[in-house]
């Protein structure tokens, strides 16, 4: 057993439901007990879809346990393919129905309908929803498509994009922009939004771009192999990883590389002075696999920043991300549980933080500004307005994203200018976040009560050495700006606990700003 | 003091015949209960033995309450879990003593069932024994059912308190009860205008803390608050306590028949109950009649969800003039609901269960001006050109007794007046 408060990924048949609710034709039959329902508002409510999700419960109950609930499911097979008609179905248990072991794609087979039912098997108290949704886009695969004649013209199928996917209906068509630059055509996209004949075309595909590792990966190695396609390994998030792409793309494709970067306005933003002051800024990023990768090379090569960590929940993609933490001289955190995030965080006190919607709570918990650049999210990342992640238009909108919670440049000099001011000090807050801005109290010094913390109050635990900050070296640190506060007070600790002092002073903290001036 | 509003019909609708379905049921389970009690219950902690899909469901539902600090979690079976049963046993030992040492503040912990945790057998109660015996007198360990295989939504709080009954001293007092959760505002209030009749001493079921508990007996009179209260209702008819059968305290109506038939328990004057309720009635009633312009005349169909179907289809038939097509309920009590039922006048259909295709053909036939329903439907119906109120807000927004009835009316008219609003279409 494992306690759990928040999770980051679902079960495995969400990752089903995110594939069939991509897909247009199909309908997913789920032995499920009442409640399992819930799932269905996750389309309806986050991605605010249209339509009910294409799924049909068998909604069995406490009293149908001792009876055979086998008929249950098949009735409930049998009314969806009447009702919807659909070209292809898949079958599958969730967690409760996988206990009772009812096989729902053998009895799926015997009901002989007109279309194909594809069974899966989806262990949901070993994986989750990723490789769900993985899996059942390489079923599908398996099944519907065959090896076919290669298209006249040079064309790709774009795979991975998903029901409730972090941006995937407007990537798709930033990339879909990008290989027609090329003289490329798509062929197929899948899962989203394909039907099951689309499907059945994807072996006519000169090769696949995988967009999505996550959700597409053994379906990219199973048409590479049976199907002789190649697929793409750069995940273009990001003006340097989408010129890699491009490059890359057309080496496999056997054309030229065109990139129209005449929409490209990220790069030069980033080196315009207004952005000077985002140099080294210490960020912390935490996601899925391939979003942390793709904006760590963003945060270091293209913002600026310093990564001062970097994690993923979906331990598919740890080998990868450890790797690639070794070259940022970090070291990657793979974990599902947020506490462990949110130590790591508070550990590292970054500037910013890139993560996931808990990340942004972590955030806001601790007063460090975040943006979001992974799944899972709220409504509101599945915004109206067209906001890409890949491509061209991808790096504009990230470059606007991450800024936009930071503390602007000039307001940064005035906080430092002004800290002691009563109207525009640290604990005003930023001036677009929206709060009310707290005036402080003239005449009351603001170090004033730190005069009375005890020394074993102000303890702090960094290796052997127990370091107390001295009263005074207290106040002054309280005069930072809050927004280097945190990167001041853990330089000071180092720096003192490197040498052996225990007791940091004022001067202490004055000879570590000086060691770590840049 | 007069009666003010409508006489009732004729013939009800206890004696309709019920139209009974199974098949898809688009509700959720009981565990989703836990979201609005463990904010009552201030020293409790709900910890649910279950799957992944528990903990992602709690999740979904509970939404922005993230890093509130929950008092709730979820223990996930592993496969290891589902090999061995006395394994199961006790990682659940280790888990709670991992979680009490967590949060020291907690003064009772519910282990909660799920489908998964049904369905392999793993005996919560008997773990529930062991563990009071092991922290008493710090954490009082109690166990309950929120599977989605026994409980549907509401139900969960049902299970919840009627496990709680057996647990409460004996006492010969006689004493007012109040069953059901309900917003600290809103139960305020009740019991003000209680007090103000004099009635009392009032307890509340479930009370925010262990410590301010109270005994049951067959002196104690007890009113539910909410209509999906049964097995609690069962329980302490068990424990000897006598029911105040009224209509639940939905809107004017509802709430002054409630308190009538409480004052009648206690013997409160026609002049005292007309002293204390005269100013809410009639604040009440202004606040209806704004609110309900937009659906006075419209019709109504609501989807099964939480068991306050029947009463809010009775406050919005009698109060709002509005006309029900099709009440839907997950679950009906008659003893219970009968005089909601009986208020109710004659023709719409009364549906408990649910095959979900078939009530969503019969929906779109009838083209309601108000569709009553779940997140999961709402959109769809939406886009179909429905218009619909979202379910959920019901039980999760103050809505009973005089004070919130202007509220309540707003919250069905608010879809009807904004459909009005909207001058532009949606593209396809």
């Amino acid at each position: 057993m494992k306690l759990t408060v928040w999770t980051y990924e679902g079960p495995p048949h969400v990752g089903a439901m995110r594939v069939a609710t991509g897909m247009t034709g199909l309908h997913y039959v789920l032995h499920a007990p009442q409640g399992d329902t819930y799932a269905d508002l996750l389309f309806t409510m986050i991605e605010r879809r249209n339509h009910r999700p294409p799924v049909t419960y068998t909604t069995f109950q406490a009293r149908d346990l001792g009876a055979d609930t086998a008929y249950l499911f098949k009735d409930a097979a049998t009314a969806a393919y009447e009702r919807f008609k659909p070209e292809a179905m898949i079958v599958g248990a969730s967690c409760t129905a996988e206990l009772i072991q009812d096989d729902p794609g053998g009895l799926a087979e015997t009901l002989g309908l007109p279309i194909p039912a594809i069974p899966l098997e989806l262990p949901s108290y070993q994986r989750k929803e990723n490789f769900g949704a993985d899996e059942t886009f390489f079923q599908i695969v398996r099944a519907l498509a065959k090896p076919m004649e290669k298209t006249a013209r040079v064309t790709a199928n774009l795979i991975g994009p998903t029901g409730l996917g972090f941006r995937h209906r407007d990537d798709i068509v930033e990339v879909t922009g990008l290989l027609m630059d090329m003289g490329i055509e798509v062929n197929v996209v899948a899962p989203m939004p394909a039907s099951p004949s689309d499907i059945a075309k994807m072996g006519q595909a000169h090769f696949n771009v995988l967009m999505y590792p996550e959700t597409a990966e053994t379906a990219a190695r199973y048409m590479e192999r049976e199907f002789g396609q190649p697929y793409s390994k750069t995940v273009p998030i990001g003006v340097g990883a989408t010129r890699d792409f491009v490059k890359e793309v057309a080496e496999i494709a056997g054309v030229e590389p065109v990139l129209d970067e005449s929409r490209l306005r990220m790069p030069w933003y980033s080196a315009s002075v207004d952005s000077t002051y985002l140099t080294g800024k210490r960020v912390f990023l935490f996601g899925d696999g391939t979003h942390v990768a793709a904006c760590a090379r963003i945060a270091r090569d293209e913002m600026g920043f310093e990564v001062v960590g970097m994690g993923c929940y979906n331990r598919e993609q740890a080998r990868m991300l450890r790797g690639l933490a070794k070259d940022y001289g970090v070291e990657a955190l793979i974990t599902d549980d947020y506490l462990e995030v949110e130590r790591r965080i508070e550990e590292l006190a970054p500037e910013l933080i890139l993560g996931t919607q808990m990340e942004r709570h972590i955030g806001k918990r601790l007063g460090i500004p975040c943006a979001v650049i992974s799944a899972p999210v709220h409504v509101q990342d599945f915004p109206a307005r067209y906001s890409p992640q890949m491509g061209i238009e991808g790096a504009n909108v990230i470059f606007d994203t991450w800024v936009h919670p930071l503390v602007m440049g000039l307001e940064e000099h005035l906080l430092t200018m002004f800290r002691e001011d009563f109207e525009f000090h640290d604990e005003a807050g930023a001036s677009h976040h929206g709060h009310k801005a707290k005036l402080r109290e003239i005449g009351i010094s603001d170090g004033a009560e730190n005069e009375t913390v005890s020394p074993q109050q102000a303890q702090v635990s960094t290796g052997p050495v127990e370091i107390v900050w001295l009263p005074a070296a207290e106040k002054e640190l309280k005069k930072i700006p809050f927004f280097v506060r945190g990167k001041a007070k853990r330089n000071t600790e180092t720096f003192a606990s490197e040498r052996g002092v225990s007791e940091i002073s004022v001067d202490t903290l004055y000879e570590a700003k000086a060691h770590y001036a840049r | 003091m007069t009666e003010q509003f409508a006489p009732p019909p004729s013939r009800g609708c206890s004696g309709t015949p019920v139209l009974k379905e199974r098949g898809q049921h688009e509700v959720f389970c009981g565990l989703t209960g836990i979201i609005w009690l463990h904010r009552k219950m201030q020293d409790a902690f709900f910890l649910v033995v279950g799957s992944r899909t528990c903990a992602h469901l709690l999740q979904s539902a509970a939404g922005v309450m993230i890093f509130a600090e929950p008092r709730f979690a979820t223990a996930i079976l592993e496969e290891t879990d589902l090999a061995g049963m006395a394994d199961a046993q006790q990682e659940l030992d280790r888990v709670v003593s991992e979680l009490l040492a967590r949060r020291p503040d907690i003064k009772q912990l519910f282990l909660v069932g799920s489908c998964p945790s049904e369905v392999i057998k793993l005996d919560l109660a008997k773990a529930a024994e062991r563990m009071s015996a092991q922290f008493a007198p710090n954490v009082r360990v109690l166990s309950y059912s929120g599977s989605g295989i026994e409980t549907t939504f509401t139900q969960g709080e049902d299970a919840c308190l009627s496990a709680m009954v057996p647990v409460l001293p004996q006492t010969d007092a006689r004493e007012l009860l109040l069953v059901g959760a309900l917003p600290d505002v809103v139960e305020e209030q009740a019991i003000g205008l209680l007090e103000a009749m004099g009635i009392g001493p009032i307890r509340v079921l479930p009370a925010s803390r262990v410590n301010d508990e109270y005994g049951i007996g067959a002196n104690t009179l007890y009113a539910l608050t909410q209509p999906f209260l049964t097995d609690t209702h069962e329980a302490l008819q068990r424990r000897g306590a006598n029911h105040i059968a009224a209509p639940f305290p939905f809107g004017e109506e509802g709430t002054t028949q409630w308190l009538r038939a409480i004052a009648d328990q206690f013997g409160v004057s026609e002049a005292k109950f007309a002293e204390v309720t005269d100013a809410p009635r009639a604040r009440a009633r202004k606040a209806v009649a704004q609110a309900s312009e937009a659906i006075m005349g419209k019709s109504v169909f609501f989807f099964p969800d939480s068991q306050l179907e029947i009463p809010l289809a009775r406050f919005l038939t009698r109060e709002c003039g509005m006309e029900a097509v099709e009440v839907g309920a997950p679950f009906i009590h008659k003893a219970v609901m009968t005089p909601d039922l009986d208020l109710l006048a004659e023709g719409p259909v009364i549906a408990e269960g649910q095959d979900v295709d078939r009530q969503l053909d019969r929906c779109r036939a009838a083209q309601p001006d108000l569709t009553v329903c779940g997140l999961g439907l709402a959109n769809p119906l939406e886009a179909d050109g429905l218009t619909t109120k979202w379910a959920i807000e019901l039980v999760f927004t103050p809505v009973h007794f005089y004070e919130q009835a202007g509220d309540l009316a707003g919250l069905f008219s608010r879809p009807v007046r904004r459909r009005a609003l909207l001058k532009v279409e949606a593209a396809e």
